[in-house]
């Protein structure tokens, strides 16, 4: 409370005013962007706010909350985005994975550091490039993915036009996008392994996948966890990438949580219920974040 | 599978010798094959990409797609002076540069803070400021439209640069608590009992120690504004457009021009992919929060 005691002998104390000149700015900029429009948010939420008929706006309790939930287009927004990640997630870390022990493996040194360059690429591609990519190269008629399948002899498929395909078609670029960044956090977690320790155990097995189960993995669990929690944030807010592909569509067949909710506030103008949404979406990240620093930061804890 | 492991040390014949030769050498190529995948499979998209924007609209629209073409430029020239893309260029550089002056500004201070003094609620803010990364755009867009509305400041600079902060702040304190933490106390120690004030110490003695981790978090900073979507659709029109709000615009209508949309993003893309680059020893640590080292 009022520890103005500053000693060397007691690192870390230091006076109240020193603690608000370091942290203040940062802390009153954060709460005026970050707090002020989430309690903005929670009041819109309360109210019948129609961007169409502003004058009529009253309160109206939990009514559109009560709507939220008993709404069939925002859970199937939010299976949809679950069963993305559920799809998408194991697809990034069994590859990435395999890229990642190729990788590791001794030997090619300038190749593969080439290789470790090219998987930034995908990484650093703006997420709205990526959809405006989708929509040139997975068209019906131009596209090149319809020309290379073609020579396999599949084809021609709609990937944009149909439901079912068009789903495929961002579960695909999130896998383009993503398995990179698993192969290169797994790759750190490989490099971690003391040297001595695989060595050891290569002149025990041949095999390699008893090296990945028995000594590799234990160095690859806070990485895998990582990973786990932050493609788990990062689907809950994927927009852009979909945005400019599909525009959550043909019908709703890609609307994600992130689309569903701006489409009711900006293209229906129901504020009122899309920041229901909104406010909703807020605690399951919440709850989310928590698990994230339960399991990363504990040290900061003590 | 380890049968080959016994006869390791057992006299090696000459026929032995070149067979297992044979083998280690096929391993070779199909880790080379494997690794040339890899690497068409990341960069194919990008080569897309770069090869639409140099064609014409009729050479875009040939089907089967053309792999050999005429290049062009002229999509290039189109976009950055015909249709504005340049100034929407600018004004991603104005927004991302500032925004990350101010995250940097603010951000450091408070990661010193975080990193070397012990204060109650440490915890809660430490938890707070992790929670701003998570939250999803589209839950602050909604408010954040309807207070920039009311005040009259659709469509400003100021309005994107203040709540990219709201990613680029945590951002750069978590990157640079971690850099502070791993700056030896007793370098500040000393200072300290030389009668140095903790503002100096910051300033003098940690701040400079803390350059690689201050450099760093700027690249994403920048990075993560320059790639942002969302709120410029939201919050901009014609004044403050930014560059991936330009290249959405072109979806209009029926006949996509192809080579203009891709010129565009290319535009958009390349200063990205360098600062990736530059930074890629730390991405995977940066995009972790210092999870994975």
């Amino acid at each position: 409370m009022s520890q103005s005691v500053k000693s060397p002998s007691m690192p870390g104390r230091v006076s109240r005013a020193t603690l608000f000149g370091f942290l203040g700015p940062a802390v009153i900029t954060l709460a005026l962007i970050g707090i002020v429009p989430l309690a903005f948010a929670v009041w819109t939420s309360m109210r019948d706010y129609n961007l169409t008929k502003l004058a009529r706006q009253k309160f109206i309790g939990f009514e559109n909350y009560v709507t939220v939930l008993n709404d069939g287009a925002f859970w199937d927004a939010m299976g949809r985005t679950f069963t993305l990640l559920a799809i998408a997630l194991p697809m990034q870390l069994i590859f990435g994975l395999g890229i990642a022990l190729l990788l590791h493996k001794p030997g090619l040194g300038f190749f593969k550091t080439i290789a470790r360059l090219s998987l930034v690429v995908p990484m650093a591609t703006t997420y709205a490039v990526v959809g405006l990519l989708g929509q040139v190269m997975f068209n019906l008629k131009y596209g090149v993915v319809n020309q290379l399948l073609g020579f396999l002899g599949l084809g021609p498929f709609d990937w944009l036009g149909d439901p079912n395909l068009a789903f495929v078609t961002v579960i695909f670029w999130d896998v383009w996008q993503w398995t990179p960044f698993c192969a290169l956090v797994l790759l750190a977690g490989l490099t971690t392994v003391p040297p001595e320790i695989e060595e050891a155990a290569r002149l025990e097995t041949k095999s390699w996948l008893t090296i990945l189960r028995h000594v590799q993995l234990p160095f690859l669990v806070p990485g895998l966890t990582a990973l786990l929690i932050l493609r788990t944030a990062d689907t809950l807010k994927l927009f852009d990438m979909v945005f400019t592909m599909t525009r959550g569509g043909p019908g709703a067949a890609t609307e994600f949580i992130a689309l569903l909710i701006q489409r009711v506030g900006f293209r229906a103008f129901d504020q009122g219920l899309a920041s229901a949404q909104a406010v909703i979406l807020l605690i399951i990240t919440i709850v989310l974040s928590r698990l994230y620093i339960s399991f990363f930061y504990r040290e900061v804890h003590s | 599978m380890s049968v080959e492991t016994a006869t390791g040390t057992a006299a090696t014949s000459a026929p032995a010798t070149a067979h297992r030769t044979a083998q280690r050498e096929r391993r070779l190529w199909v880790q080379i094959l494997l690794i040339a995948l890899v690497i068409l499979f990341c960069i194919f998209p990008f080569y897309w990409m770069v090869t639409t924007s140099l064609k014409t609209q009729i050479v875009a629209l040939q089907s089967p797609p053309a792999w050999i073409f005429d290049a062009t430029t002229a999509n290039y020239t189109e976009v950055l002076f015909a249709d504005g893309v340049g100034y929407t260029l600018m004004n991603s550089l104005i927004v991302a540069v500032c925004t990350t002056i101010l995250a940097v500004g603010l951000g450091c201070p408070a990661a010193y803070a975080l990193a070397r003094f012990e204060f109650r609620g440490k915890k809660d803010l430490w938890f707070w400021f992790i929670t701003n990364r998570m939250v999803s755009p589209v839950v602050l867009a909604l408010p954040f439209f309807l207070i920039v509305r009311m005040l009259g400041l659709l469509d400003t600079h100021i309005v994107l640069i203040l709540i990219y902060l709201t990613f680029n702040l945590p951002i750069v304190i978590w990157i640079c608590t971690d850099q502070f933490r791993s700056i030896p106390r007793d370098l500040d120690e000393a200072a300290l009992l030389e009668g140095a004030s903790q503002w100096r110490i910051f300033r003098s003695v940690c701040l400079p120690l803390a350059m690689p981790g201050v450099a760093v978090s700027s690249i994403f900073s920048f990075i993560f504004s320059w790639n942002e979507l969302m709120f410029a659709l939201v919050l901009t029109r014609t004044y403050a457009k930014t560059a991936p709000a330009m290249a959405v615009s072109f979806m209009e209508g029926y006949n996509l021009p192809y080579g203009k949309i891709m010129a565009t993003s290319t535009l958009i893309v390349i200063p990205v992919i360098i600062f990736a680059l530059i930074a890629s020893k730390q991405l995977v640590r940066g995009l972790t929060m210092g999870a994975v080292k």
